[in-house]
């Protein structure tokens, strides 16, 4: 298994969003190659022909039928917005105006 | 002993006969929380005005002499991790520092419908990501056996306020062992039903392969009508299985004759407290003489639960957490460019360290070029730990270890080393790995007043044996009768 650089933990930063500072990109680089290194152990184990698990049950696809219901009320929803607008969720401008 | 000190069923019985009210009830556990609180910090947000309006409506119930279920009028504290309609939800964090959620959890519509009366929210780990309640946004909650210590975690507040007596009973959340670690160093009874009996519906998701909700209390009849309460099929949860929900009060039988216990000698390797060892041993010892045999098992694949589990629940919450954006609710920040660099600063003023530190471990076990050989490679070791247990199943009926590899530690002890910190699941994640229903029952004390916790698990939707051992060793044990005495602090 690979460790981790500065490089990787601000790439994989990136892709979290989140940033941090110089300081903590070296935190988290140590950090993280520590728990990475523990991980390592997992290589002792043979396991090619193993299924994974991703969790214990056998289901598959559960499905429902397509019945309308109503849901919550727009202003429940927006009540917990940082900054609805006109019955929205408002977020910075994303597309630009000439 | 005053009522805030009684079990639910001993209460049950009072508010039956009309000996007591509810509302008296709820004013002696606020009565203790005035006492003790200040203390403890077990709650994040006191509801003391709803607390005693669902007591005087209990109250009601009991005077017209309707048939009212085992939970009303009962105490009971929330961990802030399940959605409370109305009042505040903040999982420890920041990010949802002001989250009122617009409806209730399934477990919460059920446990109204018992009437039963929510005394508070309890401290936890940020988003469940601990094992020492010290994530925390909020404050720090100190083990009330000792407040120099942590009440273990994540659910560390509402072990601790049900040991406090600030609370009857509590509900929790357990991914890799949130439940049964706190009940160990609490001293209390904690349960991880299930994978799948509990509806998740309003959990706020962590780890969705692993989570489930379960009950804190003072004893296992408790544990049993918490239990009755809360679980079944829910189709607000696809994960949710459609299996019948038995009476688990009909398995409170004082008897073990017959039944098999295995104890896997992996988890009395190095790094088990001596002394923890010695109670967790007596009390097998004190299940063999009741009747039950016991024998040597091994779960060969015990030592990679950790590494698997720290792979396959950040990576599960790296996705999970997505969801907090700033845009539909809690905290956004001021300094807002544009749209990815608003994501960008919310984020990382939002959460906490240990919750970035998982949320960065999750994102590059799952990044191209590393899926395959850490999330994948993961996926895979939980199944040949989960193969352990199955293989573990065909010759006993019950596994029983200690909950927790060490009593309670100094408050600050294990916070500069995440690893360290990890490592304190040790005991608890395997069956997590593998789904398994899991209690925690105090089994005795070290030298230092601390106690020790013994942890049974059984089958998939086996419930029903753990409760027959538990309940028969604390019929024939008083280890759960001992309370703390919170103002001598040896912290």
């Amino acid at each position: 298994m690979a460790t981790i650089t500065t490089e990787g933990v601000s790439h994989v930063a990136n892709l979290a969003r989140l940033e941090f500072d110089e300081e903590e990109t070296q935190d988290f680089t140590e950090q993280l190659a520590r728990i990475l290194d523990y991980i390592g152990k997992l290589n002792e184990l043979e396991t090619d022909d193993v299924e994974p698990t991703s969790h214990i049950h056998p289901l598959h696809n559960i499905t429902k039928p397509d019945v309308v219901k109503t849901s919550l009320p727009r202003d429940e929803v927006l009540k917990n917005a940082p900054e609805p607008e006109e019955g929205y969720f408002g977020v910075p401008r994303v597309i630009d105006t000439e | 002993m005053s009522l805030n000190q009684l079990t639910a069923h001993e209460l049950h019985d009072k508010l039956k006969n009309r000996e007591i009210t509810s509302v008296e009830l709820t004013e002696s556990v606020y009565q203790r929380i005035e006492e003790v609180e200040s203390k403890v910090k077990g709650y994040l947000t006191l509801t003391e005005e709803i607390a005693l309006e669902q007591a005087n409506a209990a109250d009601k119930g009991f005077q017209n002499g309707d048939d009212m279920p085992p939970l009303a009028g009962i105490p009971i504290a929330i961990k802030d991790v399940i959605c409370t309609k109305g009042v505040r939800t903040t999982c420890a964090s920041k990010i949802l520092s002001n989250f009122v959620p617009p409806y209730d959890a399934t477990v919460m519509q059920h446990l109204h419908s018992q009437g039963v009366v929510m005394i508070g929210k309890t401290n936890m780990d940020e988003f469940a990501m601990g094992s020492s309640t010290e994530n925390s946004a909020y404050q720090i909650t100190h083990n009330p056996w000792d407040l120099g210590t942590i009440p273990g975690g994540s659910s560390g507040g509402s072990a601790a306020v049900v040991s406090a007596d600030t609370a009857i009973c509590s509900l929790g959340s357990d991914t890799g062992g949130s439940i049964r670690q706190p009940a160990a160093l609490c001293g209390v009874v904690g349960m991880k039903p299930t994978y799948g009996r509990i509806s998740r519906y309003g959990l706020i998701a962590f780890a969705s392969s692993l989570d489930q909700i379960g009950p804190f209390t003072k004893d296992v009849t408790d544990c049993a009508l918490v239990l009755n309460a809360i679980c079944g099929k829910d189709e607000m949860d696809s994960t949710s299985v459609d299996v019948p929900v038995p009476d688990f009060t009909q398995s409170l039988v004082n008897d073990v004759q017959g039944l098999k216990i295995g104890v896997p000698k992996e988890y009395f390797a190095e790094g088990l407290d001596e002394q923890v060892a010695d109670q967790v041993q007596n009390a097998i010892a004190d299940l063999e003489k009741l009747g039950a045999s016991v024998e040597e098992i091994s779960l060969p694949h015990t030592e990679y639960a950790i590494a698997t589990y720290y792979i396959i629940a950040p990576a599960e919450a790296s996705a999970n957490l997505a969801r907090y954006d700033g845009v539909r609710y809690g905290f956004r920040t001021e300094e807002q460019t544009d749209l990815i660099n608003m994501y960008k600063k919310t984020r990382s003023k939002g959460f906490g360290q240990e919750v970035k530190r998982r949320i960065m471990l999750g994102t590059f076990a799952l990044s191209a070029g590393y899926q395959d050989a850490y999330y994948r490679k993961a996926q895979k070791v939980r199944t040949l730990i989960k193969s352990d247990f199955d293989a573990a199943f065909e010759k006993v009926d019950v596994i029983a270890t200690p909950t927790s590899p060490t009593p309670a530690f100094k408050i600050g002890e294990r916070t500069a080393d995440p690893l360290q910190m990890y490592l304190c699941d040790v005991m608890t994640t395997p069956a997590s790995h593998a789904g398994l229903p899991g209690i925690s029952v105090p089994c005795g004390f070290v030298d230092s007043g601390l106690p020790v916790g013994l942890q049974l698990l059984a089958q998939p939707f086996a419930e029903e044996v753990l409760f027959r051992v538990a309940y028969t060793y604390q019929q024939n044990t008083e280890h759960h009768l001992r309370k703390p005495e919170i103002n001598s602090s040896k912290g």
